[in-house]
């Protein structure tokens, strides 16, 4: 990995002051900043290729199919993918999910099974709830254990939860809310040998590491492009080949029809089967930009250094009075959220913010698991590529005048 | 700290949320309201028992930051032994301080919020506990939850 001084002076966003403060960027899990080869390929984009695509003959036409259809290789290569026709585009995470419940709901019938985790993002619980109510079929829910959820994932659970009734298995790969890295291609393994479908939500991982898809085996795996250095509005549903051919389209319309007749119409093979509108092509290659630059600065060394600012973060706030620290003691994503038994999440982050530190407090759209971890709301902190050991020093020296001032010490 | 800070979590507020007032069930409650904020998970109830058209009792509990907390602990002070049509004055005029910062002399404790008007997201907070009181005036059985007020 380049030095990280080289790298931040890629990201225009990270050379401000915030309150007087240089900014610390720890909001990472949230959404990352991108750096100038990502604004630049976007810009590039619009200023010289701008035109739909696979719809026009014309020169701008055939340049924008050419770079919309490049991001997909580009993207199919960052994972790993068998093929490139493997790489649905979609709006994000929360898109794919929906997508593939949707598509699935209909092949459920009451008396299946659908598992998730307790440590499902909002986005991979809600649209499975619903895939459960429309089809009749039962979601159920593998535990996590331990008071601050340290244990993960219950495998005894698990054992006896994973059934042939199952019919779908999603999980997240890395927890958003407890940095919990669950063993993905072990689990995947696990489900098939029932006959399960699997789906794995990727938002944290696809971006923080090395990351192969036929490696980790679901059927399904869905990503943000925000999250990895790419723009807003842009994500992955990827997809083993037939699975994405047999999967019914969730929306309908121009670009994704093989055939249309004024009542039946015959649909595309993936990935235009999935692919109904205009799609995002901006977004794609500013995505195909991001899987450049993040594989120029070392997947390997990022995620190691994401790992070890998370250790380091873990530690020296486990020396705060008062902290509750969830997850894993062991190793972790790079990521850490935290609550104090006498200041609230919101008060922090506000104080923080007062010091130029970007933290993110709330329920990290996992209200249930905060219910059952008796918590309102946590604040968070992680980390990325550009983030710095004094960057959690200064986190760490905020929150102990954040305590001084609510006369928590 | 800056003086945006110190305005916002000013000395009453600090108070309020470290010894919060009227804390707790109230067993003779004859209205009961919660409030909640979808957005951060904060969660307000307020109790009242009503004497003719007056509060004769209040109180409130619920989780949530210095800010939510210490307003609806305010509150609970502020409109004893008032009507709903005096209690809606006293958000209105709450519900002033908190957006412009403009804080007339009259009402001197509430004004202790007028430092929020700074931190737009933080309104909401604030006006968690009024929202759930009127709320429990009006009889409304509906959850007041910030999500469905302009503010």
């Amino acid at each position: 990995m380049p030095s990280v001084p080289d790298l931040r002076r890629d990201f225009p966003a990270l050379l401000q002051q915030v309150n007087g403060r240089p900014l610390a960027y720890l909001d990472n899990a949230a959404t990352a900043q991108k750096p100038r080869a990502v604004i630049d390929a976007i810009v590039g984009f619009y200023e010289r290729d701008n035109s739909n695509v696979h719809r026009g003959l014309h020169a701008l036409s055939m340049r924008a199919t050419h770079a919309y259809e490049g991001a997909r290789e580009r993207v199919a290569r960052f994972i790993g993918a068998a093929d490139p026709t493997e790489v649905v585009f979609t709006r994000g995470t929360t898109e794919s999910i929906n997508l593939v419940a949707r598509g699935l709901a209909a092949t459920l019938k009451p008396g299946d099974v659908i598992l998730a985790t307790e440590m499902e993002h909002h986005s991979n619980l809600l649209p499975w709830q619903q895939a459960a109510h429309r089809s009749g079929a039962e979601l159920r829910l593998v535990p996590v254990t331990g008071a601050d959820a340290e244990g993960g994932l219950d495998q005894a659970a698990l054992d006896a939860l994973l059934t042939p009734a199952v019919k779908i298995f999603t999980f997240t790969h890395g927890s958003n809310t407890l940095g919990t890295v669950n063993p993905a291609a072990e689990l995947c393994a696990r489900a098939r040998a029932v006959g399960a479908v699997t789906v794995l939500d990727a938002a944290q991982t696809a971006g923080h590491g090395a990351f192969d898809v036929r490696g980790l085996g679901a059927d399904f795996t869905a990503f943000s492009g925000h999250k990895m250095c790419g723009p807003t509005g842009i994500g992955v549903l990827h997809g083993r080949r037939e699975q994405l051919d047999q999967l019914e389209p969730d929306e309908t319309g121009g670009g994704m029809v093989a055939q249309a007749g004024f009542t039946e119409s015959r649909w595309k093979p993936a990935p235009e089967r999935h692919e109904a509108g205009t799609p995002h092509v901006a977004g794609a290659i500013g995505l195909a930009a991001a899987c450049d630059y993040l594989e120029a600065a070392g997947r390997e060394a990022i995620a190691a250094h994401d790992a070890a600012l998370a250790r380091l973060a873990f530690d020296r706030l486990a020396e705060l009075p008062g902290i509750r620290l969830l997850g894993p003691r062991g190793p972790r994503g790079g990521l850490v959220s935290f609550a104090f038994a006498d200041v609230h999440a919101h008060d922090v982050v506000t104080l923080a913010d007062e010091d130029g530190i970007a933290l993110r407090g709330g329920h990290h759209c996992n209200q249930p698991l905060m219910r059952k971890l008796g918590l309102a709301s946590t604040a968070r902190a992680s980390f990325y590529l550009y983030n710095t050991e004094e960057e959690v020093e200064r986190m760490v020296a905020s929150l102990r005048r954040v305590l001084k001032f609510f006369g928590a010490t | 700290m800056s003086g945006e800070l110190t305005e916002l979590y000013q000395q009453v507020i600090l108070d309020h949320n470290k010894r919060p007032r009227n804390r707790g069930r109230l067993p003779t409650a004859t209205r009961v309201a919660h409030g909640d904020n979808p957005t951060c998970g904060d969660q307000c109830s307020v109790y009242v028992r009503l004497e003719g058209d007056r509060i004769a009792e209040i109180s409130f509990d619920g989780v949530g930051c210095a800010i939510s907390q210490a307003s609806a602990s305010l509150m609970t002070t502020q409109v004893k032994g008032k009507t709903a049509a005096e209690v809606k004055g006293l958000y209105d005029a709450f519900h002033h301080i908190v957006t412009t910062g403009e804080a007339p002399a009259e009402i001197s404790d509430l004004a202790a919020f007028a430092g929020v008007h700074a931190f737009p997201a933080r309104i909401k907070c604030a006006t968690l506990g009024w929202h759930a009181v009127r709320n429990a005036l009006s009889g409304d059985a509906v959850p007041a939850t910030t999500e469905t007020h302009a503010d």
